[in-house]
């Protein structure tokens, strides 16, 4: 970032100096969401959270990635060894990489592409790898598992994803970030499209492996998933790649859908006042997944993708379709609001009476060449569940 | 040798590599990860040629969902198990025609004589004439392609739950 506001006139240290901005704001940031998340979740089981280290417990999670370094990187023996060392950097690097192009005021972003929105979207979906890596080299059942659910759960959720975001660069008529705030600098997006501002934020908690979508690290199921093998400095850079994806999708709903640095009705701020306004949209974004991780129950994962497959997408279909009637006919916003407000009502009535409905009667189908002894069993969903 | 000529050489031996890779590797994992760096390397030199839409577009699909899909289906079945994926009988076989089909499409591009290019400068154009001419001039074909694609997404899913039926039948 300093090297936006100075100009340095070397191509080679103006880039060097961005990473090192990013280096810094990665590892600042995702030791205070890791606080951040410890206290509220500590508030909302009714604890205090970390309180020894420092102020509030403040200094707790430096306190605890100087352990983690300090941890022996350790690897099964019958693990595959490059890929299982080569795997926290594929999840790592492109999430990092993500971070390029995400403008945090004005005048501050390491670079402002025309293609923001779809660089962010393709460079994001990289980290795809990394999971798969590190679930098939651990030479690990569970990690394998996780690993496979990783990879379905971060694409079927990222095609709702990138349609709602083409829905809103449709409006916006660019892919450039900083433009699609200009755009919308007297009434953020996610008032004319409440639909596509949805469908994002559950499609940003699956790409996050969050609450109440953690399937692929679950504890209870498949013991942390294809992490379940890694120790020390490797771990920590799956954890913190997950808390800088946190970031970034926050920065990005707040971008897309709330406005970014700009006022909502559309006055110019200042500097201060910029960093100030994403700061806090950010923090709402960062808040809600936060309160919803305490909040929700993990879905199943037969549940999680007719989801994605049945009701996001489709609603993502209705979201794109909706903008391309009210620009190719000129209709007035309004209607987009009406619309787009009705899919939402239709989106909330679906989950309700998902929840609402009697659970249905499994049936265990037998495993494939199981010989005489697997036979056909019922038992009842709260049972298997 | 200027800069840009400098990452253009190692992006390109890092495509080499990686295709090499692919065809050489004896565990198909390894190869699909291989794969992956020869799409990468190949999208690095679209960004170099000024094209970044396709870069990325090479990045989203290919590196990113297509290879994801095969690894996924690569690591479902067990590698180890099936040592003659790699080493078939057809191999000097294969080798041939991948031989013939390279020197032909190097042939191709080398004599073909590409329109804007002459100059020997690259000529840059903006994603919203790619999107004009896809989706206005060249509508037709694009409804076909995705029409192709249709179909074999629901012949996908007819042959599975093909499979699916037997089971129920032989139980």
């Amino acid at each position: 970032m300093l090297a936006l506001t100075y100009d340095v006139g070397n191509i080679w240290l103006d880039s060097l100096l961005g990473v090192l901005a990013l280096v810094a704001l990665m590892t600042v940031s995702a030791l205070m969401l890791i606080w951040l998340e410890r206290k509220i979740s500590a508030r909302i089981q009714m604890r205090l959270g970390p309180m020894r280290v420092g102020p509030y417990g403040l200094l707790q999670t430096a306190a605890d990635a100087l352990k983690l370094i300090g941890k022996e990187d350790l690897r099964p023996k019958t693990a595959n060894r490059w890929v299982f060392e080569l795997a926290p950097f594929a999840v790592f690097v492109p999430t990092f990489a993500a971070l390029v192009t995400i403008p945090f005021t004005r005048d501050w972003a390491i670079a402002f592409l025309d293609l923001g929105l779809f660089y962010v979207v393709a460079v994001t979906g990289l980290a795809f790898v990394g999971f798969l890596m590190a679930g098939w080299a651990s030479d690990n059942k569970y990690a394998l598992l996780g690993g496979m659910r990783a990879a379905a759960q971060l694409i079927s959720y990222e095609v709702p994803m990138v349609v709602t975001l083409v829905a809103v660069a449709m409006v916006a008529g660019s892919l450039n970030l900083s433009e699609i705030v200009l755009f919308q600098n007297r009434i953020p997006l996610f008032v004319w499209q409440p639909l596509g501002f949805f469908i994002f934020i559950v499609a940003a908690l699956a790409e996050l492996e969050r609450q109440p979508f953690d399937i692929p690290t679950a504890e209870s199921e498949v013991v942390g998933g294809p992490f379940i093998e890694y120790s020390g400095i490797r771990w920590s850079m799956f954890f913190l790649a997950s808390y800088t994806s946190l970031l970034i999708y926050s920065l990005l709903g707040s971008i897309v859908f709330l406005g970014g640095w700009e006022w909502p009705l559309g006055t110019e701020a200042g500097l201060w006042l910029q960093i100030l306004l994403i700061l806090v949209k950010t923090s709402l974004f960062i808040a809600f997944f936060m309160w919803v991780r305490f909040a929700l129950v993990r879905l199943r994962i037969d549940q999680l993708m007719s989801y994605c497959w049945k009701v996001l997408i489709p609603l993502a279909f209705l979201q794109v379709f909706l903008n391309g009637l009210v620009l190719v006919y000129g209709w007035p916003d309004g209607f987009l609001l009406l619309t787009s407000g009705a899919g939402l009502a239709l989106a909330m009535y679906i989950i309700y009476r998902a929840v609402d409905t009697e659970p249905r009667e499994l049936r265990m189908v037998p495993a494939r060449g199981g010989g005489s002894s697997a036979q056909a069993a019922t038992v009842d969903a709260t049972g298997s569940g | 040798m200027t800069v840009a000529q400098l990452i253009f050489y190692v992006i390109a031996a890092l495509a080499v590599a990686g295709g090499l890779g692919v065809v050489l590797a004896r565990n198909t994992v390894y190869a699909a990860l291989f794969l992956i760096l020869a799409l990468l390397a190949v999208a690095g030199v679209y960004i170099l040629l000024a094209s970044e839409f396709l870069a990325l577009v090479q990045v989203l699909i290919y590196a990113g969902a297509v290879t994801v899909l095969m690894l996924f289906a690569l690591m479902l079945t067990r590698v180890g198990d099936l040592p003659e994926t790699m080493t078939g009988a057809q191999w000097p076989l294969a080798a041939v025609v991948s031989s013939l089909l390279m020197g032909l499409l190097v042939t191709t591009v080398a004599t073909s004589d590409w329109p804007g290019d002459a100059d020997g400068t690259i000529t840059r154009i903006p994603f919203e004439q790619l999107g004009e001419a896809l989706f206005r001039q060249w509508a037709v074909p694009f409804e076909i392609a995705s029409l192709v694609l249709l179909i074999a997404l629901v012949g996908a899913i007819v042959l599975a739950r093909d499979e699916d039926d037997d089971v129920e039948e032989s139980e």
